[in-house]
């Protein structure tokens, strides 16, 4: 495993080395302004449609130019900071744009701490703004001081702060350019409240050169001939797809691929909706709750091609047994995920889209019929199903939602069992239409990151419906921005999942932890969802027996003008299965309940 | 360490199958690496370095900071100690920082590697010449002097400056401060 050295320098012959083309800006000669104006014309120069954020006095001087120059993007008041920054990830990961989040020093900066975690390891590229007391200040424990910087280092792709004007606008555009390019992520802009006050003149850069950041695109010929060669020797090979290929926009190379070679593809909880999952070859999701025909055909590939996918513990349980009989190829564009779990026999370091179009060329179509019977025993052993008994239940409410949008809506969820079920029974069809809180497993992300997706779908013009599945306990944490939606106007559908459980962790303490159920009802304190939904000028429904499900579904599709929440109360004890335990080998996965701890 | 997990199972799983032997601790064996960095001269490019070392549960054994001949351009000396998957990790979490510009794990080259060490020490009229017999042998130098103590300078590998304190030991040290080490391939052309 050799380290190459050699990389930044590769990248910066291939001339990819941060340097972006020259956009037209249009700006007019150079005139002086406020740091707070100019601030506002790059995030228009930047081409910015909507911004999150709330208001405080580190960046009043921002919010009052606002008032008085009314810039070309939107600006949406959220209620709470963290709900800013998941609404920058829904619009980011719904629109591959980059999410603006606009907040004030001290609590404001602090409120974005968790969005700004859930984007690095989820990838999504959002720049957040926070104000900061003025430079003189820094240091001093002043009122609402927060060292940014330092809060957020661990989990940003860069950040930056700014202690003079006359760099506000190259700052602004080296964000948004580190944010969107190679692997996105967070970035962190602190601006003191003197810069934003003091006066410069205003020009927005045409080009940036950041010469220590590498963005390499294609991936090196030798690599590209040795993974065609590996694919045209294997027998049973796998495409095993994560988020990195709906980020490169990869989805539509990818999928013609495997039809052209006939190698099945099994997506990551990220990845899903890269390949359409009602094709033959669509193995659906793998890893701790993926299905048991994707997870056999893991454990019996002898080629598995990771495209944009980082090994997660979720994907691979315990390593040392995962995919025993599999040479890997990992297509990646970030250096430190390449080895990093599982060791790479043939790795590709480049974006996953050009990599993929080097690779098309090379290989052949290849008879995979024998390894597709096989996989096709494994999932007629073991097939995705539920008990009909009259009861409500979670995956039913999935599969009528899935009914009534035919697969063509954006679809977010929260963490936890619906996350998973939804996951499991929605079939995605297009990139791009699955967005969740993976990496961190962040609960209340759902229904801002909806928000935000609206935002960027009517940004498009896509009329497409915007899904929003929340869980009772997730929803209730960022559940105040639903008035921020009917403010919008935004015809959300807000689907709860309500058993009145901490699910998933009810579903941990039932199968490892003997039955004891500490602190995961919440029975007790469970608004009243339709009442909170009225509360915040938006539709309340709901349904509690299969037969009252499609009707909620139809009276929520009536609703154009506002959130439409419907609220699902199913039964506690389902559990989501398959399931792999935490820690154990792919292969020993659990189909359904059994005693508990009896396979322990 | 934090690793017993080696990367290379996949690999050692695939020998097991290949009925090949398998040698113990493969690729698991720690090693200590001296690895240069030139950084960005700017506030917190320094910390983001460190932190990722602590984030990310690696080891610093030593580290250094200087300027370059581009005053723009700091070098940072790093010593750290690791097995192939951890140092491999390190290299390619330094290098996706964006204020690093180039990242080189001197170990597997030929390099120099020096210390710097100044050494106060107590004398009297019984040790004088015994401790200056010391510092002629290691080629230090005499850079203060009082009546009752003398500090030295002595620039070497680490072993030396290790040898040479140890050599003052039986004296009486007052305070010891390291540089810490600085390294450098050997006719590195770039």
């Amino acid at each position: 495993m050799r380290y190459d050295t050699t990389l930044k320098a590769r990248a910066r012959q291939a001339g990819g080395n941060g340097v972006a083309t020259a956009q037209p800006t249009g700006q007019a000669p150079p005139t002086t302004m406020s740091g707070a104006e100019i601030f506002l014309r790059s995030l228009e120069a930047e081409g910015v449609e909507v911004v999150f954020g709330h208001p405080g006095g580190a960046v009043i001087k921002i919010y009052d130019e606002m008032a008085r120059i009314q810039p070309r993007f939107k600006h949406v008041l959220v209620r709470h900071e963290q709900g800013g920054a998941h609404a920058a990830e829904g619009y980011a990961k719904a629109t591959g744009k980059v999410g603006t989040v606009l907040v004030t020093s001290g609590p404001g900066a602090t409120n974005t701490v968790t969005g700004i975690a859930d984007a690095y390891m989820d990838s999504v590229p959002i720049v957040v703004f926070t104000g900061q007391v003025p430079t003189n200040l820094i240091g001093n424990d002043a009122f609402q001081e927060c060292d940014t910087i330092g809060v957020t280092r661990s989990i940003t792709k860069h950040s930056f702060l700014v202690r003079d004007v006359k760099d506000l606008a190259r700052t602004v555009k080296e964000a948004y350019y580190i944010a969107r390019t190679g692997r996105p992520g967070p970035v962190v802009v602190d601006l003191p409240k003197d810069v934003l006050l003091a006066e410069a003149p205003f020009e927005y850069p045409e080009a940036i050169s950041i010469r220590g950041y590498a963005v390499v695109a294609e991936g090196r010929p030798d690599k590209i001939e040795r993974a065609a060669r590996m694919i045209a020797a294997a027998q049973r090979p796998l495409f095993y797809v994560g988020g990195g290929a709906v980020n490169a926009g990869a989805a539509e190379i990818l999928t013609e691929m495997a039809r052209h070679t006939q190698i099945p593809v099994t997506t990551t909880l990220h990845g899903l909706g890269a390949f359409p999952e009602d094709d033959p070859l669509a193995l659906r999701m793998l890893g701790m709750h993926g299905t048991w025909w994707a997870n056999q055909a893991v454990q019996h590939a002898d080629l598995i091609i990771a495209v944009g996918a980082r090994f997660d513990d979720r994907v691979t349980g315990k390593l040392d047994s995962w995919a025993p009989h599999a040479k890997i190829i990992h297509i990646e564009i970030d250096q430190s995920c390449i080895s990093k779990n599982v060791y790479a026999d043939c790795a590709i370091m480049g974006d996953v889209k050009p990599v993929l179009e080097q690779l098309r060329p090379l290989v052949q179509p290849k008879d995979t019929s024998a390894w597709l019977a096989e996989i096709e025993a494994w999932r007629q052993e073991c097939p995705l199903a539920y008990e009909e008994d009259g009861k409500l239940r979670a995956q039913y409410v999935i599969e009528r939602l899935r009914a009534k949008t035919g697969g063509h809506a954006v679809v977010l969820t929260d963490v936890g069992q619906h996350q998973m079920w939804t996951a499991q029974y929605f079939r995605f069809l297009h990139p791009r239409s699955h967005i969740t809180s993976g990496g961190l497993g962040t609960m209340g992300f759902c229904l801002p990151a909806a928000m935000g997706a609206a935002f960027g779908l009517r940004g498009l013009g896509s009329d497409l419906p915007v899904l929003s599945i929340s869980g009772d306990g997730g929803f209730v944490m960022n559940a105040q921005e639903l008035s921020v939606a009917a403010a919008h106007k935004l015809p959300i559908k807000v689907a709860i999942i309500n058993n009145n459980f901490l699910g998933m962790v009810r579903q941990w303490q039932e199968l490892f932890h003997e039955n004891r159920f500490s602190h995961t009802d919440l029975s007790d304190t469970n608004p009243d969802f339709v009442k909170l939904a009225e509360a915040h000028h938006c539709v309340g429904l709901r349904a509690a027996s299969p037969e009252a499900v499609d009707a909620v579904i139809e009276e929520a599709w009536k609703v154009t003008d506002r959130p439409a929440l419907m609220e699902f109360q199913v039964i506690k004890e389902e559990m989501v299965f398959p399931m792999v335990p935490a820690g154990a080998a792919t292969g020993d996965m659990i189909t359904k309940r059994l005693t508990p701890n009896s396979f322990v | 360490m934090p690793d017993t997990l080696t990367l290379t199972s996949q690999q050692i799983i695939r020998k097991k199958a290949a009925g090949e032997p398998i040698e113990p601790n493969e690729g698991a064996l720690i090693h200590r690496h001296t690895i240069t960095v030139l950084v960005e001269n700017t506030i917190g490019a320094l910390i983001r370095v460190v932190n990722m070392f602590s984030a990310r549960g690696f080891n610093i054994e030593s580290i250094t900071v200087g300027l370059t001949d581009d005053p723009a351009v700091s070098r940072m000396n790093i010593v750290t100690t690791g097995n192939d998957r951890i140092i491999a990790q390190v290299l390619r979490q330094l290098n996706r920082l964006i204020d690093t510009l180039e990242v080189d794990d001197l170990t597997n080259e030929e390099f120099v590697e020096r210390e710097m060490c100044l050494l106060k020490v107590r004398y009297n009229g019984q040790n004088r010449a015994e401790i200056m017999d010391v510092n002629t042998i290691f080629r230090g130098k005499v850079v203060d002097i009082t009546p009752y103590a003398m500090t030295f300078e002595l620039t070497g590998p680490t072993s030396k400056i290790d040898a040479f304190i140890n050599m003052m030991r039986p004296h009486e040290i007052i305070e010891v401060a390291r540089s810490g080490r600085v390294a450098m391939k050997r006719n590195h052309v770039s």
